[in-house]
Parts: structure tokens; C-alpha cells; sequence
């Protein structure tokens, strides 16, 4: 456990936080679609890290909650002109909705470690098959939405700037969250629960309701990150949203910053999304246009880290920064 | 619809079956003595699969006799890669366990891609159309030669586990790893012997599989997840539960193509998967632990 930041800490993050929202005046779209790629996993990073780093629930389907966030807020906009401010809504529900049933299946049955992941993967990719043939859905053709550079903001209908703004809001959103959940009940409840689950529920834990609140918001949040997407992309193919790789993008960057910190999700994001993006420039200079350079280097990255610093850069870097609180 | 329709699918199912039956008994030899879950599993079939490309374009050996070869040296990689990777994971957080074998699948599924591109690569077979007339059923002859070689393989690892002191050991590793050690065994080398054993199979149930359907980097995860889902249903560290669940998965696919859509054969495997999780986690033929 990682005491809290100390004032130089503070500073930096102040510093750096200033310099994010003036970035725009300087960067250019390239950049800005770099930082927003950044913000995101950071944010469905924070999302999953929840879940697994603080309630040591793993879930590998998290590309189900963005999926279904996606395509109800999409649907909503597309079949009824109902806008993303309030298809959030219903798009939190409707993930929620299926984390509660994935999260009450495995906890009342007692499925645990990698059962439990593989709950979660045959929910998603069983969600993504079903997707494939709702026609009201667009099936596998997929949904597209309208491309409008400078439309109506209050509907996600805008350029790049909106979008930056947007997800650096989530991402703080989420960094907040995270911090204050980790110092409430609940919070301490999710690390006993994490330690050890049969001392938890001597003390008097509800350890059935503390992982229920992981999954519910963990789900949650994931699926305002769907909503997210899909207004930013434009469009939603079952077989890309749904996707496993979709669900293993979304654990890299917390895995790689430190699993159950508070700041590990947005140090991953801000090492491994620059790195990815810099290996495909030069790849693609190089003349090596495949897809599979980026995505095997991020493979690499997972092994490196989980051999040689299995609790992620963050732990690490505060130590060495000294950003942190000394204890004892 | 001619009746023999369903007899035929349903033969075809046990003999695909029995291929994806010693795939995943690889894996749950691995899982049932290391305690390692190996989700890279499918990602290594799929490299078997394209070995056994490679020598039927380049040499024109028959995969049903490269897959000997390509065993062999599947134990060798997967005997080092416990020795120099796994060994250091065991017991270690699950988690932990997890995310290696996840960054190795990523590593193979895209170097798969960049070598060999994303089309797919199947074995033309000079027999490849040929069929057996078993009384009014119709059997493909490239599919029955697989499932035959597939079951002498998975009862050959059987013959070894039961009846030679190595597999004795080994078996006694998985019942008991504080009493295997007290009593001198050599843990490490056994556990590398079994990660080794296990990608052997992987091996030669690749080798197979090529016959069957083509090598495709996009393989990988789809056939780690079948292979998941057969020794769920069959139960983890069952060596006939394997067999037994990939028979059950090989049908129950075959059964959801022709009734459903063949698109949406898989989705029933994990509403099947969902099933035992919830309803008998210990599998069909497993003990309760």
C-alpha cells in the first residue's frame, strides 16, 4: 500500500493537469488523438482496475460493458433522436444490468479466479455473437453514426477539441472517484475482501455485497467509456467492440501502471498508448505496414512487466520520485 | 431433410471432437499438475497448424505423419519454456500466472500475422475429398484419419500417466506436491516434463486440425476458448473429461450449425460453458476438490 501524495506531488500533478488543458493551444490533431487514446484507457483502465485491483475480482470481458454502452446510447441517438446526455443513462443501466447478472452468477456459485474470468469472457463473446445477428442493430455490417465536425457539442456531435476535453474530464472523473472510493467502508472492504475473503467474512464483511458494488461500478463506468467510443468513432462493429482483444486492451494499462493504485491506470495509459503509437509511425516509415507490430509489443510489454515488476511502474516511480508520504 | 442427415452430423461432431478432445487435454494435463493455466493454448495450436503447413507445401509430408515431428518438438519448447518462463509463476497470484500467458498469446497471435498474413493457409490433401460409406452414413475420410490418430495419441499420454514411473510421478506431483517433494522427486524437471507433454499434444492436435480446417492467426483465441470451455465441461485435470467434453463440444457445434446458423455454433458452447459453471463447476467427470 502506497501512502498518499505529498505536497511536491501535489504540485506536479496541478502542473501537469494545467498543462493537459492547454495542450490544445499547441498540439496538433495527431497529438490530441494520441492524448485522447491516452485518456480513455486510462479511464476504462481506472474502470477495470476497480474490480480487479482493489476487489480482485478479474474480470477479461470488460469489452462487453463498452460494447453494450456503445450501442444502446448509439441505437437511442440513431433510432430515436434521443441524445448521448441522456442515453448515458440507459447505457449504464443496461451494462449494470448484465454486471449484476455476471457478478450474481459467479459470487452466488462460488465461481472464483480464472472461472470467474472465464464467466466474463463467455458473456462477452457470447454477447458479441448475439450482436452479430440483431438486425435492428445493424448485425455484423455494424452502426454507423453521421460524421459532424462542428455540430451540436451537447450531443457528442463535434471535432476533436470536444472529444479531448470529454475524455481528460473522464479521466479525471475517474482518478477522483478512484481516490475517494479507496478511502471510504467500501473501499476497505474490497482490499480485505481482495487479501483474504474468508477473513473478511469473519470480521463481518458482506464479501457477496462488496464484490456486487465492485462489478456494478466497475460496469458502470466502463459503459459511459462505450458511450464514449461510440460517438468518438463514428461507428460499432460486434466483432471489434465485443472483441476479446478489446478486453485485454483495457487491462493493460492499470496492469502495467499497478494494479490496485490509485494512479497505476493513467501512468500505464501514459507509457504504453505513446510507445504503441511511436512503434507504428516508425514501423509504417520503416515500409512495415502491419497491423500486428503495436499489438505484439504491448504483449511483450505484459510479460516484461509481470517478470520484472509484477506490481506495475507506479509503486516503483513514486519510490524513486519520492511523490509519496513516508511511512514507516 | 434425409434423417441420416443428423446421424452424419453428429459423426462428424465426435470425429472434430475428438481433435479439439487432445488439444485440451493438453491443457488440462498442464492445469491439472503445474496449476498453471496455460491461455496461450489455442495460440500455440495455431503455430502447429501452420508447422504443419509449412512441411506439407515445402516437404510434402502428410500432416497425419508430421505431427510426430512437430510433438517432438513442441515438448522440447514447452519443457524449455517452463524451465526458463513458467517455473518462477508457480504459485504465484493467479492473476500474475494469467497475464504472462496473456502477453505470450498476444506475442504469437501477431507474430503469426506478420510472418504469414492474415489469409488463410489450408492443406490440399490428394485424399482431402474423399469419404467412407458406413451403412447410410457418410464419413470424410481426412476427418475419421484425424480423430483415429487423435485418440491413439491422447491413449498413448494415458498409457504413460498409468503405467510408466515417470507419469507415476507425475500423477503423485498432482496429488500431493509437499509429499512429492519430501519423498526426493524432482519437481522442477517433472513440472517441465508436463508443460512439456502438454504442448505435445498441443502439437499434434494442431497438426491435425490442419487437415481439418485452415491455419489463420485469428485461430488462436478462438481455439484457446474452446479449449477452455472443453476441459470446464469435461473437468479441469480429468484426462477422460477432456476427451469426453471435447466429444460434447465437437457435437454440440456440429448439432447448432445445422439447426441454427453456423455462424452462431460457438454461442452455444458458452451458453453451454455458463451452464456447468454455475451448475457443476467441477465438470462432468471431475471430483469435487
Amino acid at each position: 500500500m502506497i501512502g498518499s501524495l505529498n505536497s511536491r506531488a501535489r504540485a506536479l500533478l496541478l502542473v501537469l493537469l494545467f498543462a493537459l488543458i492547454a495542450a490544445p493551444l499547441v498540439a496538433d490533431r495527431y497529438l490530441m488523438s494520441v492524448l485522447i487514446l491516452i485518456f480513455y484507457f486510462a479511464y476504462v483502465g481506472q474502470a477495470w482496475n476497480l474490480m480487479m485491483g482493489f476487489a480482485g475480482q478479474l474480470s477479461l470481458g470488460h469489452a462487453l460493458y463498452v460494447g453494450l454502452g456503445g450501442y444502446v446510447s448509439a441505437l437511442l441517438w440513431l433510432k430515436f433522436g434521443i441524445g448521448p446526455w441522456l442515453g448515458v443513462f440507459a447505457a449504464i443501466a443496461v451494462a449494470a444490468a448484465f454486471g449484476a447478472v455476471i457478478g450474481w452468477l459467479g459470487f452466488r456459485f462460488g465461481i472464483e479466479g480464472v472461472y470467474f474470468a472465464l464467466l466474463t469472457i463467455a458473456f462477452a463473446e457470447f454477447t458479441r455473437i448475439g450482436f452479430d445477428h440483431i438486425d435492428y442493430a445493424g448485425a455484423a455490417g455494424g452502426l454507423f453514426l453521421r460524421v459532424e465536425e462542428a455540430g451540436q457539442w451537447w450531443n457528442l456531435r463535434g471535432g476533436t477539441l470536444l472529444f479531448y476535453y470529454l475524455a481528460l474530464i473522464l479521466a479525471v472523473a475517474a482518478l477522483v472517484l478512484t481516490a475517494f472510493l479507496a478511502r471510504t467502508r467500501l473501499g476497505y472492504q474490497w482490499l480485505a475482501v481482495r487479501e483474504d475473503e474468508e477473513a473478511a467474512r469473519a470480521v463481518g464483511i458482506d464479501v457477496f455485497r462488496a464484490k456486487m458494488m465492485a462489478v456494478l461500478i466497475s460496469s458502470a463506468m466502463t459503459a459511459v467509456g462505450g458511450v464514449f467510443t461510440a460517438f468518438y468513432n463514428n461507428n460499432l462493429f460486434p466483432s471489434r467492440v465485443f472483441d476479446i482483444n478489446r478486453s485485454i486492451e483495457i487491462i493493460l494499462a492499470p496492469v502495467v501502471g499497478g494494479l490496485g493504485t490509485v494512479f497505476g491506470p493513467i501512468v500505464g495509459a501514459f507509457i504504453l498508448t505513446p510507445l504503441g503509437e511511436t512503434l507504428t509511425a516508425l514501423t509504417g516509415h520503416f515500409g512495415i505496414d502491419t497491423p500486428g507490430v503495436k499489438a505484439a509489443f504491448y504483449g511483450l510489454a505484459l510479460m516484461v512487466i509481470i517478470v520484472l515488476r509484477p506490481s506495475g511502474v507506479w509503486p516503483w516511480l513514486a519510490r524513486t520520485l519520492r511523490l509519496t508520504e513516508h511511512r514507516p | 431433410m434425409n434423417p441420416s442427415i443428423y446421424l452424419e452430423v453428429v459423426v462428424q461432431g465426435v470425429l472434430t471432437g475428438l481433435v479439439y478432445g487432445l488439444m485440451a487435454l493438453g491443457l488440462s494435463v498442464i492445469f491439472g499438475v503445474v496449476r498453471v493455466v496455460n491461455f496461450a493454448h489455442g495460440e500455440f495450436t495455431v503455430v502447429a497448424m501452420y508447422a504443419a503447413f509449412l512441411l506439407f507445401t515445402l516437404a510434402g509430408i502428410d500432416p497425419l505423419i508430421a505431427m510426430v515431428p512437430i510433438a517432438v518438438v513442441f515438448f522440447g519448447i514447452g519443457y524449455a519454456l517452463q524451465l526458463a518462463l513458467v517455473h518462477r509463476f508457480v504459485g504465484r497470484a493467479e492473476h500474475e500466472q494469467f497475464i504472462l500467458l496473456v502477453g505470450l498469446a498476444i506475442i504469437i497471435v501477431n507474430g503469426t500475422l506478420l510472418i504469414f498474413g492474415a489469409d488463410a493457409r489450408p492443406v490440399r490433401l490428394s485424399y482431402g475429398f474423399d469419404s467412407f460409406l458406413l451403412g447410410p452414413v457418410i464419413v470424410d475420410k481426412v476427418r475419421l484419419y484425424a480423430a483415429a490418430a487423435a485418440l491413439a495419441a491422447a491413449t498413448a499420454l494415458f498409457l504413460f500417466f498409468r503405467f510408466t514411473p515417470t507419469g507415476t510421478a507425475i500423477r503423485a506431483c498432482a496429488d500431493n506436491l509437499v509429499g512429492a517433494a519430501v519423498v526426493g522427486l524432482d519437481v522442477r524437471k517433472l513440472y517441465a516434463l508436463t508443460f512439456g507433454l502438454g504442448l505435445a499434444c498441443v502439437g499434434a492436435a494442431g497438426a491435425l486440425m490442419e487437415t481439418i480446417a485452415d491455419a489463420k492467426p485469428e485461430l488462436g483465441p478462438v481455439y484457446t476458448l474452446i479449449a477452455f470451455i472443453i476441459v470446464i465441461v469435461g473437468g479441469l485435470g480429468s484426462m477422460t473429461g477432456a476427451l469426453v467434453g471435447g466429444v460434447l463440444i465437437g457435437i454440440s457445434e456440429a448439432l447448432a450449425g445445422l439447426f441454427i446458423a453456423p455462424s452462431m455454433k460457438s454461442m452455444v458452447s458458452f451458453a453451454l460453458l455458463i451452464l456447468v459453471l454455475v451448475l457443476r463447476p467441477q465438470g462432468i467427470m471431475g471430483r469435487r476438490t
